[in-house]
């Protein structure tokens, strides 16, 4: 019996020690090269990408003017395809006035709040997404950047830690499917790496446009887990996490995914 | 003002067997899903799609609510002089959106 017990206590510790294995640089892969060559016919042409449609909003939101300032994004930063070109593969960031990390999103509400004296946009509202594509769109190609800021650090810790953190009824860590089995499928869907390379991007599933936030949601209902709400610091220090593991890796967004 | 994305190459030979890529920003609500309380969502679709080509019509069709959002067309065409391809969509709730794009023909 006791045997037996230490075997199972054994075995335990073996499945979290694998839990704990991180994916090695060099089989990184970004979500794109597990789709069809249909999907990835779609995200490549810019005229079959559904999300370039919230690219051109964003476009025009960023010319117009907003708030009780009357000030356009672009009064202040210009042509978004210099201004911006690396800026959303910085992102999450660390705040100083508010002395935590930020998402791109929340960016452009506080540029809201501060600058433009308007109301915030919500979450996953069509605005909201549209500005967030199109400052993305602007670091198509570029590498990765998030987490250089040694401020960033102990919030990465925390990111790391929630997703090798086992939650919900099905008791799954983000980590048991996207570190140990993103090799295999679920369900006839390929279980991705978790690389964040295309957000906000456009699913099919969805036939919308959505964040980071939406994915990470997505698979708390997944697993049964209590979601955390939108701009919890949670999400925000798993984005973080996230973005910082897909560090050196080229920026996508507008992405598809199935 | 809805987005449309219109891919026609700017130039082409006579002759040539050409390309024509859509895409036009719809949510394509089917009728069919009801809210939490239980009424139903009211039916807001593209219904029809029309492409001229100078004035003549070279292709058009009818959408139903099975089809997705942001509905993307394909379709081909030959080229047999230069000219403007206008594209016309139309649907639920008085939707009538409109592009264009021109085509030198070599």
């Amino acid at each position: 019996m006791s045997l037996v017990r230490t075997i199972a206590i054994a075995a335990v510790l073996i499945a979290t020690a694998v839990a704990a294995a991180e994916i090695p640089q060099e089989q990184r892969r970004s979500g794109f090269s597990f789709m069809t060559p249909e999907t990835q016919a779609m995200q490549s042409d810019d005229t079959a990408n559904p999300g370039m449609l919230w690219v051109l909003d964003g476009e025009a939101l960023w010319k117009r003017k907003a708030g009780t300032a009357e000030k356009a994004c672009a009064d202040c930063h210009g042509d978004a395809a210099t201004s911006m070109k690396g800026v959303a593969a910085r992102y999450p960031a660390f705040d100083k006035a508010l002395g935590r990390p930020i998402d791109l999103e929340q960016r452009i509400n506080l540029c809201r709040a501060n600058h433009q004296q308007a109301t915030a946009l919500a979450f996953e509202s069509r605005d909201l997404l549209a500005l967030t594509a199109f400052v993305t769109r602007q670091s198509r190609g570029s590498p990765i950047e998030t987490g250089a800021d040694p401020q960033l650090e102990p919030f990465i810790a925390k990111g790391r830690a929630l997703y090798g953190q086992r939650q919900g009824q099905l008791n799954l860590a983000c980590a048991n499917c996207h570190n140990d089995n993103w090799d295999k499928r679920l369900a006839g869907s390929a279980i991705t790496q978790g690389h964040a390379t295309g957000y906000p991007l456009y699913r099919l599933e969805w036939q919308t446009l959505g964040s980071l936030q939406r994915r990470l949601r997505a698979c708390q209902t997944g697993i049964r887990a209590q979601a955390y709400d939108f701009g919890s610091p949670e999400l925000i220090e798993l984005e973080l996490y996230l973005m910082s593991r897909a560090k050196g890796m080229p920026m996508e967004a507008p992405a598809v995914r199935p | 003002m809805p987005s449309a994305l219109i891919n026609v190459p700017a130039k082409a030979k006579r002759g040539d067997i050409i390309e024509i890529k859509t895409l036009m920003s719809h949510i394509m609500e089917t009728g069919y899903r009801h809210t939490a309380s239980g009424e139903t969502v009211p039916r807001d679709i593209i219904t029809g799609f029309i492409c001229r080509f100078n004035g003549n019509e070279i292709f058009r069709a009818d959408l139903f609510p099975a089809i997705a959002a942001n509905p993307f067309f394909s379709f081909f065409t030959t080229v047999t002089e230069s000219g403007k391809f206008e594209f016309e969509w139309i649907g639920d709730l008085g939707f009538s959106e409109t592009a264009s794009a021109s085509i030198t023909v070599e």
